[in-house]
């Protein structure tokens, strides 16, 4: 078959490699039909994660259709499944929590022992992730490998199309568990740094959960148009002190909620994100988190902190004592994505979330590699690229009607 | 492939970094605690709730312990805990031969594509709780241990303890060795530990079996 691989920073090829076969009893097999690239993909490219071997096969945003089950799965040839990201057992102590991110089987023995020196403890397995999280093939290919069939997958029904329901493997719950580990209040003020899609997936449910406002920060002006259209105010950081604008705009206490959707690689030209450039480039840090800083000083006293965005190790000048003497309230993670795919897939099926606008292109399997450098060098035109295996190459569609781009 | 060894933010080279400073880490916590256990040797010393095998000890035998969640009934995973299914989670182990009157006899694999027999003797038996075991005069390596099964709180399921003590084949050097090889026996039995609560929660022994563009690897066996 036909897959993405990594094969180094900033190096991605289409290859061909042996398609993948049924090894346990709970697995099944899909082909694929849309796979997104996510902006956790470029962390990856751009070599900031650990544990990745060339010819490893990335993407973890994906859905299809089943052609083989193993002996004990519960699907059936020929149903549409979009895949959760997240490769969860279901019945270890955190599964039945529903933390099903923090999955303590699905990181094989074999693998986990480097994750547990990282982190304390082995993270849960995830797909086309690194070796520290499984090693497991990714979904950017024609066909792929589903540990615990039985757990995972949501059955989509026939009448909702691919692009309604894709973002269900990772985005859209990720956006919607970012905005429940704010626990926002009926009228609050939340803040959510970064447009891409998990900010303007989190805008959208925190306007759903009961915001009264979402004020959201980027600098890409589409991104910024996108998160307007879905209910939030907005602002650019190029043109604005944040802190200065959002103590004004909610009477000077600060948004009750801060969410970071941007993770380790934050942009802007400050004296605290360029020190960070330098030490990540000299390697003795590997996080940029402007972003986190700045939204710790914003929030109000006694108010949420919700991190979504991906980190990888050890951050630098992390203000740890403004966090405590402010009293805020710290949730992160991965997604538990299992725990929310039925109530989201019922309420994509009611007209809540707009899953399609924010998708700027369609584009073959086959072009990944281009994709991958828009993605990472044009996110002011490339909002987010969906992939089709069995496209011919070069048969890219680009949406015209983008307003502001 | 030159090209990337000299790239700064390589991956392999970060967690290089990382595992170093990882070590020197570990090495600046061990100095600290031997500082802490000198100046504690002023008091007389307080017996603690640690595990045995966790305590700093001094002793030529390596002693090993790991104890897992297992989200199954005391008694499911003491049944399970037989011989006839050992192969099915302990990927070292060739083959475990009754040889009658509590004694088995285990072929082990051993760092450099050799075999190790182990000749050991059950030596008591704790009905859902306790297996402890004894290595015979005719055993390669002179070891003994315990599979321990103790309830979890809050219906959490099963504590399951595996401790180990053995005399390492040519001391530290050869269990550094072996260590490198991932034949060491600590690091077996973590992972068949793992893999035995893999197979009770799940059903499976999780594999990461799937393609890659690695022209040695196969989509049906796991890799590393």
């Amino acid at each position: 078959m036909r897959a993405v691989t990594w094969q180094g920073r900033h190096k991605i090829s289409v290859e061909t490699v042996p398609d993948p076969e049924i090894v346990n009893p709970r697995d099944a097999i899909i082909r694929v039909t849309s796979t997104a690239i996510c902006g956790s993909d470029l962390h990856l490219y751009d070599g900031y994660i650990p544990g990745m071997r060339a010819g490893d096969i990335v993407g973890h945003e994906f859905m299809g259709e089943v052609v083989e089950t193993g002996a004990c799965s519960t699907l059936k040839r020929g149903q549409r499944v979009v895949i959760p990201f997240t490769i969860s057992c279901g019945q270890c102590f955190f599964c039945e929590k529903q933390q099903y991110s923090a999955c303590d089987n699905s990181n094989p023995s074999e693998t986990r022992d480097a994750s547990e020196l990282m982190m304390g403890h082995a993270m849960g397995a995830a797909f086309g992730y690194a070796h520290l999280t499984g090693g497991y093939a990714g979904g950017q290919a024609e066909y792929v490998r589903i540990p615990y069939s039985d757990v995972g997958p949501v059955v989509i029904p026939d009448d909702l199309a691919d692009d309604d329901v894709l973002f269900l493997s990772d985005i859209l719950p990720t956006g919607w568990q970012a905005a429940v580990n704010a626990d926002i209040e009926p009228g609050d003020t939340v803040a959510v740094w970064g447009c891409g899609p998990v900010g303007l997936f989190t805008i959208q449910s925190a306007l759903l959960l009961g915001a009264g406002r979402v004020i959201a920060i980027d600098h890409f002006p589409t991104r910024l148009a996108l998160a307007k259209k879905y209910g939030a105010e907005i602002l650019d950081y190029t043109q604005v002190d944040v802190r200065e604008a959002l103590a004004e705009m909610t009477g000077g206490i600060g948004p009750d909620a801060c969410i970071d959707c941007v993770g380790m690689e934050s942009h802007g030209f400050t004296v605290d994100n360029i020190l960070d450039q330098v030490k990540v480039k000299m390697l003795s840090s590997t996080e940029r988190i402007h972003a986190l800083r700045q939204a710790i000083l914003a929030c109000r006293k006694g108010g949420r902190l919700s991190i979504p965005g991906v980190y990888g190790g050890f951050a630098d000048k992390f203000p740890l004592g403004q966090l405590m003497e402010k009293g805020l309230t710290v949730k992160s993670g991965q997604t538990h994505v299992q725990r929310y795919s039925g109530e989201l897939l019922d309420m994509i099926r009611d007209g809540k979330f707009d899953t399609v606008s924010l998708i700027s292109h369609h584009a073959p399997l086959e072009d990944a590699a281009d994709m991958y450098r828009h993605w990472h060098d044009e996110q002011n035109l490339y909002t987010k690229i969906v992939l089709k295996p069995g496209l011919e190459k070069g048969a890219i569609t680009a949406r015209q009607e983008m307003e502001h781009a | 492939m030159s090209r990337h060894k000299t790239d700064l933010t390589d991956p392999l080279l970060l967690a290089a970094a990382g595992a170093g400073i990882a070590a020197l880490a570990t090495g600046a916590a061990l100095w600290q605690r031997r500082r802490q256990a000198r100046q504690a040797g002023e008091y007389e010393p307080i017996a603690t709730d640690a595990p045995h095998w966790t305590l700093d000890k001094a002793s030529d035998r390596a002693l090993f312990g790991k104890s897992l969640l297992v989200n199954r009934p005391r008694a499911e995973l003491y049944a399970a805990w037989t011989p006839e299914r050992f192969p099915e989670f302990m990927e070292n182990v060739v083959a475990v031969d009754d040889l009658g009157d509590d004694v088995s006899q285990w072929t082990i694999k051993a760092p450099a594509g050799r075999e190790v027999t182990l000749v050991n003797r059950i030596t008591e038996r704790v009905p859902d709780q306790s297996i402890y075991w004894q290595s015979t005069p005719a055993s390669d390596i002179a070891n003994s241990g315990e599979v321990r099964f103790t309830d979890a709180p809050a219906g959490r399921g099963t504590f399951v303890s595996l401790i180990l003590a053995y005399d390492p084949p040519a001391g530290e050097v050869g269990r550094l060795a072996a260590k490198l090889l991932q034949r060491e026996p600590e690091v077996q039995a973590r992972r068949d530990l793992h893999r035995f609560k893999q197979l009770m929660e799940t059903g499976e022994v999780t594999s990461n079996a799937s393609p890659s563009a690695r022209s040695a690897e196969s989509p049906a066996e796991p890799h590393i």
